[in-house]
């Protein structure tokens, strides 16, 4: 599950699930849960990093489980409900009354993508990991909320539709020219540091 | 007039005849028909480019004919006439399920600068040729769709203004430093062959038409309203 720790001022949220952070309703739970948590604890000066461990942020929404349904119009139906639950994780981070720092620790795609992007700085690791929304090539359309997160972040025209209409993956210190990331590191260990800085 | 061909995955879109390309209404219907013609055709895989023949990628709307209706007010109703028939033109190439690129062989100005930034690349000459909103110059405003459109492709507020409020007359390298166009390239030949490069690219990823279509829809949201294009949401994912 996904666990809140506190270190000073800042708490840490940790995305721990399967091996790829795949968010299912249990995770996207968790990190709702998570999330209130540091929201209840929260005074002046408080800040929020999230990371993870291994090689993927997140690796987006658990199709695995969505295709266990069994057929097509239940695959869309179990979508649809991890599109709907993972709505007010977004929600909560845009507001949540402190700043929100995202560790980008290895891959984040798609819901992956967002969670990290929902966050108000982005700090990535460049040895490895890209950040890609997967759609386009998986064939499905993204939910509104997601689009407009990207809009919002995204101020280039042409990096907007790099990543949505050509699903790029992008390395760390091509996503700081492109305006999604705000800053590269070396490691993970480097990125968290930069987030806590 | 225009001509659709397709030669493998790629439809090649070509405005023919070593004239303006001025987008009077036959013309305006004559690259209607070979939009949908390409959208009948269209696969997994497939990709369009636009071009031109001459010196002209299209100089805009037919003002002369426009002119030609003999007063000051048949005049207004004809450019209105294009105004409106120009825009399904440009819905239709937002909503064509298939990656588009322009190669912008020569001059593309006011309805034909439009016509170009309809697609999602524009690959352009460095050599000869600028891109222009002429409106403010002619003593003309833009039409809301125009705007929007400018809009939702030029990120940078202050290239917008260059482009809309100062009728700037801009060659390709400073059109790809101001976000406008993707690429320069040294003659006519090199814009269309870095198009077809581009556009083999683009189809070999395979995607669905329909898909690609509402993904690049939810990017201009403004413009789609203005356009009369709604969106939709498309799971029937390949795994």
């Amino acid at each position: 599950m996904c666990t809140l720790e506190k270190s000073g001022n800042i708490f840490f949220l940790t995305i721990a699930g399967d091996d790829e952070n795949r968010l299912n309703p249990t995770i996207i739970a968790s990190l709702r849960s998570v999330i209130s948590e540091a929201k209840s604890q929260s005074t002046r000066g408080s800040a929020l990093i999230t990371t993870a461990n291994g090689k993927f942020f997140s690796n987006g929404f658990d199709l695995k489980w969505a295709q266990a349904a069994g057929s097509a119009s239940g695959f869309k139906d179990r979508l649809h409900h991890m599109v709907e639950l993972f709505k007010p994780v977004v929600a909560d981070l845009v507001s949540l009354p402190m700043p929100t720092i995202a560790a980008v620790n290895g891959h984040a795609s798609a819901a992956g993508m967002i969670l990290a992007m929902s966050h108000d700085y982005v700090c990535m690791r460049s040895d490895r990991g890209v950040l890609y929304m997967s759609e386009l090539d998986i064939g499905m359309t993204l939910p509104d909320y997601m689009t407009a997160l990207v809009r919002s972040k995204v101020a280039s025209a042409a990096a907007l539709r790099d990543v949505l209409l050509r699903a790029v993956k992008v390395k760390a210190e091509e996503a700081v020219a492109m305006g999604i990331v705000d800053s590269a590191h070396d490691s993970r260990e480097g990125a968290v540091e930069a987030a806590v800085r | 007039m225009c001509t659709l061909e397709k030669r493998g995955n790629i439809f090649f879109l070509t405005l023919t005849g070593d004239d303006e390309h001025r987008l009077n209404p036959s013309l305006i219907a004559s690259l209607r028909s070979a939009i949908s013609e390409a959208k009948s055709q269209s696969t997994r895989g497939s990709a369009l480019i636009t071009t031109a023949h001459g010196k002209f990628f299209s100089n805009g709307f037919d003002l002369r004919w426009a002119q030609a209706a003999g007063s000051a007010s048949g005049s207004k109703d004809r450019l209105l006439h294009m105004v409106d028939l120009f825009k399904p033109v440009v819905a239709d190439l937002v909503s064509l399920p298939m990656p588009t690129i322009a190669a912008v062989t020569g001059h593309a100005a006011a309805a034909g600068m439009m016509l170009a930034m309809s697609h999602d690349y524009v690959c352009m000459r460095s050599d000869r040729g600028v891109m222009y909103m002429s409106e403010l110059d002619i003593g003309i405003t833009i039409p809301d769709y125009f705007t929007a459109l400018v809009r939702s492709k030029v990120a940078s507020a202050a290239a917008r203004r260059d482009v809309l409020l100062r009728a700037v007359k801009v060659k390709a390298k400073e059109a790809v430093a101001m976000g406008i166009v993707n690429s320069a390239h040294d003659s006519g030949e090199g814009a269309v062959e870095a198009a077809v490069r581009l556009g083999e690219e683009l189809a070999k990823r395979k995607w669905d038409g329909e898909v690609y279509a509402e993904i690049r829809k939810a990017l201009y949201p403004e413009l789609c309203g203005l356009l009369g294009l709604a969106n939709k949401g498309i799971a029937s994912p390949r795994l």
